[in-house]
């Protein structure tokens, strides 16, 4: 059938640049760049460009502009172009629009109208680079109180399972077929590094990824791909998977062409079946289920590690929150409207969920409400871009984030949002052995390394500012936000004062 | 409450009044003892047994275990005397639950090998998302029938459902089965419309192959219960059902 969907992008070449060495030929993996041997020149279908950028930077002689394509429809603020599309699209297919990455849309982000408090005059700020500062967060189940023995002044408490994050910042879930294993290496060795987490996602663990395993989160889901007691062994903390920022409430499935031989040993599934992962658990129903597989982990691992359940961020999620942590759970995840997925219906990613500010501050409020704050970590995830907003999302009530998306930017991606065709060309999101080579796992481990780096030095940086020397004590804190162009209602659910106020 | 009973090989313990963490951790003391043979009595609704124990030491209970019974299990052998509740079997992977009695709903849920032996019938989404690997398959046998989404998702394995509380010409009662199914294979023995199927399930008559694989499985379900394989086997009306693609949901997208 004839696409009456036009190019999105247009490639401009430099004619007086481009040298025709094919580069980009190479590069592209959407078939956008060809060589034509007639001309002896190399062209371009742009219909095929997805935005990538892989071509343009790496056209050895910068001959290369990648531009969107204006599309010069009638104005219309109501049928915009991408509606247009989408509708040509499924016209033309009769399908479910899939996508990749975060909700793109222009729903508030509440991390642009928060700012950050900083002292003058009346309390002295702290220099970072020549006083100690700490970022240091322990991950786990925090005691009501702690009893001292006052002869020997040993600790009398029992103190539950803790791990130690030298920055309150981990990867997030992504799984083995989803991202490439040269992706999951990265993460692996930069967390190591670091001294963070990062998390295997639902399609378990490589055998050459569990020298990585003091650092690994391993995530159960529904799927229970690749879960066995070794791999519940591996885990530093066991995750529960209940849903994701973005596709919450379905479930998902990684398409047969990504199930490679390496793909399968590792879920433990036949070689180019399709990694059904049913949208909910379906030995949880109430959380009351939620409790007895919280608690079968905890027997099957004898109790030595944090249980974790991550949800998605959805309207009655401070409730749900607290019935995770009355299930059991040490830590409690909650994965808001722009969280990542490397496929899931538009449709969904979109429209379903909301934003993690207010997911946050709801939960953290509803726990603190209840007593039950200290029982569970509370972790956020879906949306996290800088530093800025990591300090943003500690002062309204996380103990630590998850970042997925600022991770694979720095390992490359552009966020095409092209992840569910395995095509990725930056090599992240696919399974495709060729393209698992352009991300190399030490440059990668660096780059990432080099990214929680920067971020602890602004966080350290900001703090001080605050005159504040430990994470601590930010941690709740939310006199050291204010809220810019808020309403009285989103004010409230925040907790926060407005600017001037 | 922990009696040896000869040597280190044979532990008796009393379940009356314990927790389930109390009680899975006196299993453990007793499998790191070098228990071969752990007697459980007086279990009322204790939760998890048969997880961490990682070895194949035999479990005899006595009573009524409580739900995810050998939940993440690799070794263990648990005979129930008596009936066992939701989630026998649990993400199992390797070892033998059998029970003398009925078994609730996700029987076998994402089991990814060992071998499950349900005397009666068994509850909903029974063997829900199993799947195999390599030498890795896991099996579940029941006596009775099942509820419906009887295999859902199945991926891989083994699924046997005898039907003996049949009557003659009585259907099967569940519906939906093996909704989603995309591997492995059930066998069912007794009347089960179109109509009771998923849609991506085909029915077929049982060919010599598939005799191989069941005739032992059968042999071994008389031989844990009682009766002649020959018996069940004459009984006839056996079906193999099996999913008609590796990827039910390949169509649905639009990119």
């Amino acid at each position: 059938m004839k696409t009456f969907v036009p190019p999105k992008f247009i490639v401009e070449r430099n004619r007086d640049r481009c040298i025709n060495c094919q580069v980009c030929v190479r590069q592209c993996t959407f078939g956008t760049h060809y060589y034509d041997p007639d001309y002896d020149e190399v062209l371009s279908r742009e219909g095929n460009c997805v935005g990538c950028h892989r071509c343009a930077i790496f056209c050895p002689t910068g001959a290369i502009t990648i531009r969107r394509n204006p599309l010069e429809y009638r104005e219309n603020d109501n049928w915009r172009p991408e509606i247009l599309e989408d509708i040509k699209r499924q016209a033309e297919t009769g399908g479910m629009l899939l996508t990749g990455m975060g909700c793109d849309k222009d729903q508030k982000i509440y991390w642009d109208h928060l700012v950050l408090n900083a002292s003058q005059v009346t309390n002295p700020s702290i220099d970072p680079l020549r006083e100690p500062m700490e970022l240091t967060t322990y991950i786990g189940a925090k005691p009501e109180r702690v009893e001292i023995d006052p002869n020997t002044k040993a600790l009398k408490t029992r103190i539950a399972p803790q791990v130690e994050l030298s920055i309150p910042v981990m990867f997030s879930a992504m799984s083995y077929g989803a991202v490439s294993l040269h992706v999951q290496e990265s993460l692996a060795r930069a967390a190591s590094e670091f001294g963070t987490l990062w998390n295997t996602g639902e399609g378990g663990l490589h055998r050459r990824l569990y020298k990585y395993k003091d650092h690994t989160i391993v995530q159960v889901a529904s799927g229970r791909f690749g879960v066995h007691p070794d791999y519940l062994d591996a885990g530093r903390i066991i995750e529960i998977k209940i849903g994701q920022g973005a596709k919450p409430g379905i479930g998902g499935h990684l398409p047969g062409e990504k199930v490679s031989a390496d793909v399968a040993r590792t879920r433990m599934i036949p070689t180019g079946t399709d990694a059904l992962s049913p949208a909910p658990q379906h030995d949880i129903y109430s959380i009351e289920d939620l409790a007895q597989l919280v608690y079968a982990l905890k027997e099957a691992t004898n109790y030595e590690k944090p249980i974790s359940v991550k949800i998605a961020a959805v309207h009655n999620s401070a409730a749900i929150a607290s019935g995770m942590v009355r299930a059991g759970a040490d830590m409690i995840v909650l994965d808001g409207l722009r969280g990542s997925t490397g496929a899931a219906p538009k449709v969904i990613r979109d429209n379903v969920g909301i934003p993690i500010e207010l997911a946050l501050a709801a939960a953290d409020a509803r726990l603190r409400q209840e007593g039950i704050r200290n029982r569970a970590s509370l972790v956020v995830a879906g949306g996290i871009r800088k530093s800025s907003d990591v300090l943003k999302a500690i002062a309204l009530g996380a103990d630590a984030v998850y970042i997925a998306t600022a991770a694979l930017v720095a390992l490359g991606c552009t966020i095409c949002q092209q992840c569910p065709t395995g095509k990725c060309a930056w090599g992240i999101c696919t399974s495709d052995p060729v393209l698992t080579k352009r991300i190399n796992p030490e440059i990668g481990a660096e780059r990432l390394y080099n990214l929680l780096r920067g971020w602890s030095l602004e966080i350290k940086d900001m703090l001080g500012g605050m005159g504040i020397n430990s994470i601590e004590s930010v941690r709740g804190n939310r006199l050291h936000l204010r809220g810019i162009g808020l309403n009285e209602t989103e004010l409230e659910i925040l907790g926060v004062r407005h600017a001037g106020a | 409450m922990v009696t040896v009973l000869s040597k280190s090989s044979a532990v008796e313990i009393d379940a009356m009044g314990l927790t389930h963490k109390q009680m899975n951790a006196r299993l453990r003391e007793a499998v790191a003892g070098g228990a071969e043979r752990i007697e459980l009595y007086n279990v009322f609704g204790q939760k998890y047994i048969g997880t961490d124990l990682n070895r194949p030491v035999e479990i005899h209970i006595h009573g009524t275990p409580g739900g995810d019974l050998g939940s993440f299990m690799r070794g263990p052998r648990i005979t129930v005397y008596g009936n066992a509740q939701d989630g026998t079997g649990n993400t199992m992977d390797d070892g033998l639950i059998v029970v003398h009695g009925h078994a609730g709903d996700i029987t076998g849920l994402a089991a990814r090998g060992g071998k499950i032996f349900i005397r009666d019938s068994v509850g909903y989404r029974t063997g829900i998302h199993m799947k195999a690997y390599g030498d890795r398959q896991p099996i579940v046998v029941v006596g009775g029938t099942a509820q419906d989404f009887l295999g859902e998702y199945m991926a891989g394995g083994i699924l046997v459902v005898l039907g003996l509380d049949l009557a003659e010409d009585e259907a099967h009662r569940a519906h939906f089965i093996g909704t989603g199914m995309h591997g492995g294979v059930i066998y069912i023995r007794g009347k089960v419309n179109d109509y009771q199927l998923g849609k991506e399930v085909g029915m077929a008559p049982l060919s010599e192959n598939d005799w191989t694989i069941l005739r032992p499985l059968i042999e071994e379900y008389a031989a844990h219960f009682g009766g002649r394989a020959e018996e069940i086997i004459g009984r006839g009306g056996f079906s193999k059902l099996y999913a008609l693609s590796l990827r039910p949901y390949g169509r649905l997208y639009a990119y």
